[in-house]
């Protein structure tokens, strides 16, 4: 328990960081925020009625305890371009984003495991090596282009998928689930290329080690030894290489966003930064920040059931 | 000595002649083992002694075909009691025999156990394999079993993970494991070498309880003459991937007739050498490429002649002993053999 109660104070602290970082960023631009905003051919009286409505004419202190009740209640201010709160437009583009990063993610395990034991299962040999082929390529090709390519390839010529046509995952779950798999993929797979390196190299660890020698030493077969024994073992580092990349899949969301009009957090975050509307760029970054903070103390614990000895620290 | 055994009964295990060969990278072939022979009979303990590097654990590996890709069996044969010819079997015949016929302990308990898996289900895990039996059944072998092998708290042990116990334990818990499907054959590979002094004699003697109880037959490896030279029937000595003597194992101890095994024992720290220097025999095993045409503990021995450079000393009877005895040396062709040199 002592464990749990660790982890959650540092998941706490962390957020609490981050609050005081999205609150700084927004801070930290030169002269008034409003000014910025509006440009220096605004009145002094335009600049006075932002200044009130952002909360900028109040002392630094009195807007960060502002800010940290806002969070608090999910109250982020409201948006200057739209006119409405921030934490509803957030809602209604999470759908899009969370389908998308939580799609990546699956593609990328369900591909990466079986490929990464493929390789490791005869190193050298034929598979291994067309495994390592492939996964250079996937780290070479950038997920914007590889979107782009997937799209000509299934979407145009194939006629596989619907192209840019996004249907809300309310209307129709599958349609939703479909329109969003070619974004997805493209963005795994890069991800996928370095998960297989990491769990090539950690299984292949794993299978020269002595429990392995007596796991074959008892009767079982290369089948039960690998998916019995040496396979959780290895999923220790590719456990935290996905929890890493999941910070990366939500950043690389914005960019295929853009390349498949797919109405998330990426136009939504474009947008806002190039009409300054700070308090909702200030909004989505937090909100960003916190699902990453939250995806790795999940990730944190999975260690444990990865790993019994951790149970100790 | 307790209860030496005649090797004529009922064979578990026999090799004979065994040649292993390690291919190198570059391409040449090295003989890892060469004329290899041995019995172990039912409910007999042999003792395997050597430096390391002479080839113990890869013999023990070739008997359970756990060789590495490198090392194959290029001639003679390894046959378990039923005359199965354990060398031509394939993967899946061997895998049917490996825990159940034959089990195997390893020298580093601290290892060899999964940190991801709890000890009892590893050992039930064998027992589900090679009997068929249902998850209830395998537990409560596995908790019997424990308590056998004399571990505290059964019920609860079964459930921790090996990190939790001492390298003792763990010992246990490998023995436990090996014995679970009433194998023919233990073969311990160093299985005190990575334990406490106090803690190496306890498994030998739980080693020992499982043959009396159960007629196991054992084949201990060691380096360690002075630990297994208390338990074992019989003591076959190998040097440089050969088995340079073997016999009865006091015999072996009180009159060695091959002047490595004198210099092992002349090597042993006994009570009753204090205040001498301590016997060390100088150099070290021969690599497998610089094994020349003559006997290779030839430029080791005190007694080396230019016949022992020359030409290789076959394993024959040493005379004038009560049990049947073997070892390869030209000294023995003389009368008294070694004996007669005075060690």
């Amino acid at each position: 328990m002592n464990y749990y109660f660790r982890r959650l104070f540092t998941l706490a602290l962390t957020v609490v960081l981050v609050l005081i970082l999205t609150f700084s960023v927004f801070r930290v631009i030169p002269g008034d925020p409003a000014l910025a905003i509006l440009g220096v051919e605004a009145s002094q009286e335009q600049i006075e009625m932002l200044s009130e409505k952002l909360g900028t004419d109040r002392p630094m202190a009195v807007q960060l305890l502002e800010w940290f009740r806002g969070a608090a209640t999910l109250d982020l201010g409201t948006s200057l371009r739209y006119s409405e709160p921030v934490s509803d437009l957030i809602a209604s583009r999470l759908p899009v984003t969370l389908i998308l990063a939580l799609e990546s993610v699956a593609i990328v395990i369900a591909f990466s495991i079986p490929l990464g034991i493929a390789a490791a299962r005869r190193p050298g040999k034929a598979a291994d090596l067309a495994v390592s082929v492939l996964t250079q390529l996937g780290l070479a090709v950038p997920s914007f282009w590889m979107g782009i390519l997937l799209l000509l390839l299934f979407g145009l010529t194939l006629n596989w998928v619907p192209v840019s046509t996004y249907v809300g995952w309310d209307e129709n779950p599958w349609l939703a689930l479909r329109s969003t798999f070619l974004p997805a993929a493209a963005l795994a797979i890069p991800q996928i290329a370095i998960v297989v390196r990491y769990l090539r190299t950690s299984l292949l660890e794993q299978l020269n080690l002595d429990y392995v020698r007596t796991a074959r030493s008892k009767g079982l077969g290369d089948r039960a030894v690998l998916y019995g024994h040496a396979l959780r073992n290895s999923l220790l580092p590719v456990a935290t290489v996905i929890g890493i990349q999941f910070g990366e899949l939500l950043a690389g969301s914005l960019v295929i966003e853009q390349v498949f009009s797919l109405p998330g957090f990426g136009s939504l975050l474009i947008s806002a930064i190039g009409n300054r509307d700070y308090p909702l760029v200030q909004g989505l970054v937090l909100f960003i920040a916190a699902s990453v903070i939250v995806v790795n103390f999940l990730v944190d614990l999975s260690y444990r059931w990865l790993d019994p000895k951790i149970k100790l620290r | 000595m307790v209860g030496a055994k005649p090797s004529g009964g009922e064979t578990v295990l026999e090799v004979r002649d065994l040649r292993l060969e390690l291919s190198a990278k570059d391409g040449a072939r090295l003989p890892v083992l060469e004329e290899v022979s041995l019995k172990v009979g039912r409910g007999e303990i042999v003792g395997i002694v050597g430096e390391s590097g002479c080839g113990k654990s890869v013999l023990s590996l070739s008997v359970l075909g756990l060789l590495p890709p490198s090392i194959r069996v290029a001639g003679g044969g390894i046959y378990n009691g039923e005359r199965k010819e354990l060398h031509r079997l394939g993967e899946k015949s061997l895998q049917r025999i490996r825990g159940k016929e034959i089990a195997m302990i390893f020298q580093d308990p601290m290892t060899s156990l999964n940190p991801g898996m709890t000890v009892g289900k590893q050992v039930a895990e064998a027992i589900r394999l090679h009997t068929g039996a249902s998850k209830r059944e395998a537990e409560e072998k596995t908790v019997g079993l424990f308590r056998k092998v004399g571990l505290p708290r059964p019920e609860t042990l079964y459930h921790e993970y090996p990190h939790r116990l001492s390298g003792g334990m763990r010992q246990r818990v490998m023995i436990a494991m090996a014995v679970s499907c009433q194998p023919d054959l233990l073969i311990a590979d160093e299985p005190t070498t990575a334990l406490d002094v106090t803690i190496q004699a306890q498994i030998l003697k739980l080693m020992k309880t499982l043959r009396e109880e159960d007629g196991t037959s054992i084949l201990l490896i060691s380096h360690d003459l002075g630990l297994i030279s208390g338990v074992c029937d019989r003591i076959a000595v190998m040097y440089a991937g050969r088995i340079v003597e073997e016999g009865a194992a006091a015999e072996v101890l009180r009159h060695p007739a091959h002047p490595y095994t004198a210099g092992l024992l002349a090597s042993l720290a006994l009570p009753s050498k204090k205040g001498t220097r301590l016997h060390s025999i100088p150099g070290s095993v021969p690599a497998l490429r610089e094994r020349g045409p003559g006997c290779a503990f030839a430029s080791r021995c005190p007694y080396a002649a230019d016949r022992c450079l020359a030409e290789k000393p076959a394993l024959r009877g040493v005379a004038g002993s009560a049990f049947p005895r073997s070892a390869a040396c030209h000294l023995l062709g003389e009368e008294g053999g070694l004996a007669n040199v005075g060690s």
